[in-house]
């Protein structure tokens, strides 16, 4: 009899790719839920529309005798709904999903995608943080606050059910061709604001490695918390001018200000700690992960970076232009020196 | 251990330091050789009355420094030597030049300038009707003169060649100044391309070696080698591989101590020296680019661990903003070693700890008082105010050249230390006193050996 493995957030890119992914396995029986249709091809995957905020959830776990539940439903910024449904589905959802798989007797495993926010940012962060560090700023809002909540309820189930195994993944964020993060999208503005004085470290994480270390701490048991990022980081200048943009200084003063512009404008929903983080840098280390399992993710940073650059239009600052305006200026200065 | 406090009678307990008044004629009459000068302090008081706080607190420092045992041997040399020193530089510039230069060129414009002072006089009420303040403005008119007959004579042709040609003249101005990029045009413009293109690599710290190499330690250089004349002495004693701490005195009101020894390791040993910082550092816009950029990174436990593991040449200051933003009377003092973490990150990753002894930076923006209220409003630890600054502006933040030596000690190492040693509190004091008292006692020897603060 096949394993059924229960993977909730099917609907959106990440959770599809790694639910397809993971049906190859003929071992497998692999469900998706979502509360929306699912807009990529999923493969084997049996698709359940179910609202993870609604007790329902636990009747579908108990008729299909789930084994593992892989926890993806996770929102991390606000988009069209509004901050409230966000905060809803991750935290009023994980509640909701956790407690109908304590009931359940058939449930084995949790595997959890968390994220690099539950660190939070401050000027006083270690360069790296491993997973045993706590946030240096404790976050109160957004994202991270509902990470921190969600990773709280899945520690309480570890405690609850000491016969499952959980494994917490904190994720870095997304980079790659066709990413839609809040992240790409703001990499991708003609001009991007950032704060004066300051260069943040970014730590990114392709999502094929995504998929990877996924697939890794389901198909195998690792339980623990687990940092997963590329090894290396890029600055926000170096990324900026990889992608060949044009930046607008901002005082830090400014930067809840602006933030607030790009929020009317619909350019995305910043919330200080990722402000924060992008002002000060942010970065784990994954030593524990790969040792662990003894996956190195393929993408470096840069790599991962470097995809998004092929594929988004280039900017004003782009390569090409910077050579021509060089080559420009080396000439005069020979002309000049030649005098 | 610590050394031994004289409290003098009268003068709060502190020897006449720090309260914010002159010791009293009974702690004067204690001190040895107190007698002789203050007379002629009284004096000087009385005829500049209106900036020469500077000048008293040097002067106060006479009397008071013998009465501590461990300086009366390098007092006479290092004190007594450096004292007049300052004195010449802080007075005798205002008045001494002047009078001379005064005469030929400022005839013209002293009456209206004179005009002018005589109408703002009633509104400093509480000054005294001085005839300092006419000579003064007179001297400053003498002046302005004189630097107007200058420009009368400034060679219009060269003038006007560099508005010809700009960026010829830039970069005949950068030859005239030594500044040495190592590199030929070709280089300088691959360099701007692969800066520009996002092309180099940092590490996890946010390090840049080419930044650092290439941008800064260049311009460190003349500033190591001809404006401080840097004297390195115990180079020998840094591993040329592996990882060490050095832990070196801080002074001189702005860090620019950390970054002479990242310049001369560099240049000794060809190392980068990553130096811990206070989060004051990563908290300031352009200071946190430029700490992360040239190795820089936060002083915590973790980052010295990693940066440790990872066979770094780390340097930490463990005195930090206490001993940056000390007065000058308290120069080359060692103040309050943190709590020890560095030694602790040291002993657990056993490598040894280098002290390092830095004299001459003290002297660089000699720090005569600060103003708290300030300070706090602007959110930092202290607002310096020195002979030149704020007075004088961004020119106020010209260091004083003074003669540095840069004594690396031998290593105490760490590694025979019993396993478990870095949770001991006992062993990490004792490691720290260790260190610093080894500090403070080279510090004293140097400051014997040097002729004068600026020579």
């Amino acid at each position: 009899m096949p394993r059924v493995v229960l993977v909730t957030g099917v609907a959106r890119d990440l959770g599809a790719r790694f639910a397809r992914a993971l049906a190859t396995d003929e071992s497998l029986d692999v469900i998706g839920v979502d509360v929306s249709p699912p807009r990529h091809d999923l493969g084997k995957v049996s698709f359940v529309r179910a609202d993870i905020r609604n007790p329902v959830i636990g009747k579908v776990i108990k008729t299909h005798g789930v084994e593992v539940v892989v926890h993806m439903a996770i929102v991390a910024s606000p988009g069209s709904a509004g901050r409230s449904s966000m905060k809803e589905i991750n935290v009023i959802g994980t509640m909701q999903l956790l407690a109908a798989c304590q009931k359940a007797d058939s449930f084995r495993k949790l595997v959890v995608q968390s994220s690099v926010s539950v660190y939070g940012a401050s000027p006083r962060d270690p360069v790296k943080f491993t997973e045993d560090m706590s946030p240096r700023v404790q976050p109160r809002t957004g994202f991270a606050k509902d990470a921190l909540e969600i990773e709280s309820y899945v520690r309480g189930l570890g405690r609850r059910r000491p016969d499952v195994a959980v494994t917490t993944l904190r994720l870095a964020n997304l980079m790659g061709a066709g990413v839609d993060s809040q992240l790409a999208r703001f990499l991708a503005l003609p001009v991007v604001p950032r704060v004066m004085g300051f260069d943040a470290r970014l730590q990114f994480l392709h999502p094929t490695d995504a998929v990877a270390a996924l697939l890794a701490v389901t198909r195998e048991d690792h339980p623990g918390t687990f940092n997963v990022a590329a090894p290396d980081i890029i600055s926000l200048s170096q990324a900026l001018r990889l992608l060949g943009r044009p930046t607008l200084g901002v005082p830090l003063q400014f930067a809840p200000l602006i933030a607030g512009m790009l929020r009317q404008a619909r350019l995305g929903d910043w919330s200080s700690d990722q402000i924060a983080a992008l002002t000060y840098g942010r970065a784990m280390d994954t030593t524990r992960f790969v040792n662990a399992t003894g996956l190195k993710p393929r993408f470096t940073t840069r790599e991962a970076l470097e995809e998004l650059v092929s594929v988004s239009t280039p900017g004003l600052l782009n390569p090409d232009r910077v050579d021509q305006v060089l080559t420009g200026v080396a000439g005069l200065i020979e002309g000049s020196r030649r005098d | 251990m610590t050394e031994a406090e004289i409290i003098q009678l009268g003068s709060r307990g502190k020897a006449g330091r720090g309260s914010g008044k002159p010791p009293s004629a009974a702690a004067r009459g204690l001190a040895a050789g107190g007698k002789t000068r203050t007379p002629r302090a009284r004096a000087d008081r009385r005829t500049d009355a209106d900036e020469d706080v500077s000048v008293e607190r040097v002067e106060n420092l006479q009397p008071t420094t013998p009465a501590e045992p461990a300086f009366t041997a390098s007092e006479p040399v290092a004190g007594v030597a450096e004292a007049p020193i300052v004195d010449a530089t802080v007075v005798e510039d205002g008045p001494d030049p002047d009078p001379a230069d005064a005469e030929p060129a400022g005839a013209d414009p002293i009456d209206p300038d004179d005009a002018g002072a005589a109408d703002a006089k009633p509104g400093f009420g509480q000054l005294p009707p001085s005839v300092n303040l006419a000579a003064i403005v007179s001297e400053l008119a003498g002046v302005l003169g004189s630097a107007v007959g200058h420009l009368r004579n400034l060679p219009t042709e060269q003038l006007k060649e560099l508005g010809r040609d700009p960026l010829r003249a830039v970069l005949q101005v950068a030859e005239a100044l030594g500044v040495d990029w190592q590199e030929s045009l070709e280089e300088i413009v691959e360099f701007t391309r692969a800066r520009m293109s996002g092309r180099y690599a940092i590490d996890e710290f946010g390090f840049d070696p080419e930044f650092t190499t290439k941008v800064f330690l260049p311009i460190m250089r003349p500033l190591a080698q001809n404006w401080f004349r840097v004297e390195v002495r115990g180079i020998e004693n840094i591993p040329t591989t592996g990882s060490a701490l050095l832990v070196s005195n801080h002074a001189g009101t702005l860090p620019l101590d950390g970054m002479i020894v990242q310049s001369v390791v560099y240049d000794e040993i060809g190392r980068h020296v990553r130096m811990l910082g206070a989060d004051l550092i990563f908290k300031t816009p352009y200071s946190h680019d430029f700490a992360r950029r040239t190795g820089t990174t936060l002083a915590c436990q973790e980052d010295a661990e990693r940066l440790l593991a990872s066979d770094q040449l780390v340097a930490v200051f463990p005195e930090g903003f206490k001993g940056l933003g000390k007065p000058y009377a308290d120069r080359y003092k060692l103040q309050r070693f943190g709590r020890g973490g560095f030694v602790s990150a040291a002993v657990r990753a056993q490598v040894p700890l280098i002290p390092v002894s830095i004299v001459g930076s003290e002297e660089i923006y000699p720090l005569i008082a600060s103003a708290p209220t300030l300070a706090r409003a602007m959110g930092a630890p202290y607002f310096p105010i020195t002979p030149l600054f704020p007075w004088l502006g961004v020119f106020g933040l010209i260091p004083l050249p003074s003669k540095w030596i840069i004594q690396f000690g031998e290593a105490i190492t760490t590694d025979e230390l019993p396993p478990g040693a870095a949770e001991d509190p006992m062993v990490v004091f004792n490691v720290t006193d260790q260190v610093r008292e080894t500090i403070q006692h080279s510090l004293y020897a140097l400051l014997m050996q040097r002729r004068s603060a600026f020579l």
